[in-house]
């Protein structure tokens, strides 16, 4: 029985009136990948922004409905502490431009306040960047500013940063769309190896990446939830039409 | 070529020889005020005038130290009233767009910046100088800061509202609390727009003489206690270059050169800081 991370209950979002999610109900399974997919303006971004509630910052946004994390309400938590278990990457990279590639590693740590020795930073920013598999790139230039880097850099290096805090969740919107396919594979290959440690949420628009990287795929369609199914299953032989109208490219 | 593509390229040369030529008669008057001020200023300064407090009329040698140490004290009052609350309603304001006191503070900066400084002159002596019955330097600094104020906010508000909010949601899903966002990141990506705001509101605010007059008064000594009147600059200047003696006159020169490099030496720091601390987005 896979132990199950993620789980929403009749969960909705609104941007004011406007009903933006629609009774969800999903399970994710630990250290999966799960891709979700849907047509422009369908929620997905919104839905990703529920899990580590970033929604909630936006003016008149609100939502309702459960959002566990290992069974535990997330909003019942301290917003702080679950956006420290659920790491987020953005669609545009967004490295903070005031400090240095190494500094950008550990901003989790140092922006917060927290002390750590040098050897230990050290490590942390070594470790990450590795598995960011960005470190053989930029081990020379560490104290450069990040935003130096080209896009798929810096993207991994938003990806390095939000491992770096050790998350048990990591979402990642869109996380290639601004990148060439050279850096996209760097990517996808990276999200490989974080599915080891990690369970990893993946909005994405491309098909082929979503069969690619994803164990799981969750359609959504005007809001709702359509299909949640095995990735092979749900590109093989999808149960709804609007799934079926979605992967064969009938609505984009 | 055909004469109506002639004449169409007839017209854009006069239109750009126009537009030349308007450009630089901006520059005119700044080089005509330089050049004239350097000019009676420069054969004034010498050491005596930067060490020696005005001599009485007749007595040659007298120098402009009590203003010029008065100038810095009541600015470096001003700036250091204006700047935290100048850069904290500016943070408000970015970060607080539609709310109604955003509304209200953003309108009430508006209108202070257009504000006659003698009219804050005149208010500041009725809140502050009547009622402890004295003249002094502090009073001459919160009428400055008043008017550094919407300077400092408008600039810093400006600065902030162009960080993109991909930065403040790339901290707050590090799950940094929203203060340490505005301290690590927010303030250091938009430094240098808000010291450059800084920096041109001290140079706006250095030779402001009205403000003064009613408040730091003037001092024909040297003087380092704020509570008490206190000479500067343009003080100086206003006093001396409308009396009716030479020495005098030379004192009012010499000052106006030593305002005017202050000025100019601010605003070239604003530029070279802008350019340093401008953050690669
Ligand atoms: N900041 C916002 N304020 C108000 N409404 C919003 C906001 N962001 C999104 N919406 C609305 O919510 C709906 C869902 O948007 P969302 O960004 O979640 O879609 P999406 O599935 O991520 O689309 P895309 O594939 O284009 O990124 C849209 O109809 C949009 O109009
Ligand atoms: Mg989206």
């Amino acid at each position: 029985m896979e132990h199950t991370i993620v789980r929403t209950e009749k969960f909705n979002a609104y941007f004011g009136a406007n009903h933006v999610v629609k009774d969800v109900n999903i399970s994710i399974p630990k250290n999966n990948v799960v891709a979700v997919m849907g047509p422009s303006g369908c929620g997905k971004t919104t839905f990703l922004r529920c899990i580590n509630r970033m929604h909630e910052l936006i003016a008149g946004a609100t939502c309702e409905g459960e959002m566990l994390l290992n069974n535990e309400d997330v909003y019942d938590m301290h917003p702080i502490f679950v956006r420290l278990k659920i790491g987020m990457v953005f669609q545009r990279p967004n490295p903070f431009p005031n400090l240095s590639i190494y500094d950008n590693v550990i901003a989790g740590y140092k922006l917060n306040g927290i002390k750590m020795a040098k050897a230990e930073k050290d490590k942390i920013v070594e470790n990450s960047l590795s598995r960011a598999a960005l470190w053989n790139e930029v081990k020379d230039s560490l104290h450069k500013k990040g935003t130096f880097l080209s896009g798929g850099q810096q993207q991994r290096l938003c990806i390095a940063r939000a491992i770096a805090m050790e998350p048990e969740v990591l979402l990642l919107d869109e996380p290639t769309s601004a990148l060439d396919p050279i850096s996209t594979a760097s990517v996808e290959e990276l999200l490989f190896e974080l599915k080891k440690n990690y369970t990893l949420i993946i909005v994405t628009h491309n098909m082929q990446q979503a069969a690619r990287v994803s164990d799981r795929t969750a359609f959504f369609y005007l809001g709702e939830l359509v299909e949640y199914d095995d990735t092979k299953q749900m590109f093989t032989n999808p149960k709804d039409t609007r799934t079926q109208n979605y992967i064969t490219g009938r609505f984009s | 070529m055909g004469p109506r593509i002639k004449l169409r390229i007839g017209k854009s040369t006069v239109f750009k020889t126009l537009v030349i030529l308007f450009a630089s008669a901006c520059v005119i008057p700044l080089l005509a005020i330089l050049g004239y001020i350097i000019k009676e200023g420069i054969t004034k300064i010498n050491w005596s005038f930067f060490v020696n407090v005005p001599k009485p009329v007749g007595e040659a040698g007298g120098g402009i130290a009590n203003a010029l140490v008065g100038s810095f004290i009541i600015v470096g009052v001003a700036a250091i009233m204006a700047i935290p609350v100048g850069i904290l309603s500016g943070i408000y304001l970015s970060e607080n767009k539609t709310s109604k006191l955003a509304y209200w503070s953003r309108l009430s900066v508006d209108i202070l910046q257009g504000v006659p400084s003698i009219v804050i002159g005149i208010v500041v002596y009725f809140w502050i100088v009547k009622p402890i019955g004295s003249f002094s330097a502090i009073s001459g600094s919160v009428a400055l800061a008043i008017m550094m104020l919407p300077i400092i906010v408008r600039s810093t508000e400006e600065t902030l509202k162009l960080l993109p909010d991909t930065l403040k949601e790339a901290a707050l899903a590090l799950g940094m609390p929203y203060h340490r966002m505005i301290l690590k990141v927010i303030l250091p990506c938009g430094i240098g727009g808000i010291l450059s705001g800084v920096m041109l509101s001290v140079a706006r605010i250095a030779g402001e003489t009205a403000p003064l007059l009613f408040t730091a008064f003037g001092n024909p000594y040297l003087s380092t206690n704020i509570t008490k009147p206190m000479h500067s600059l343009p003080l100086l200047i206003f006093n001396y270059a409308t009396s009716p003696y030479d020495d005098w006159h030379n004192l009012a020169w010499g000052a106006s050169l030593i305002l005017l490099l202050w000025v100019l030496l601010l605003n070239i720091i604003t530029k070279l800081t802008t350019r340093k601390w401008n953050i690669q987005l």
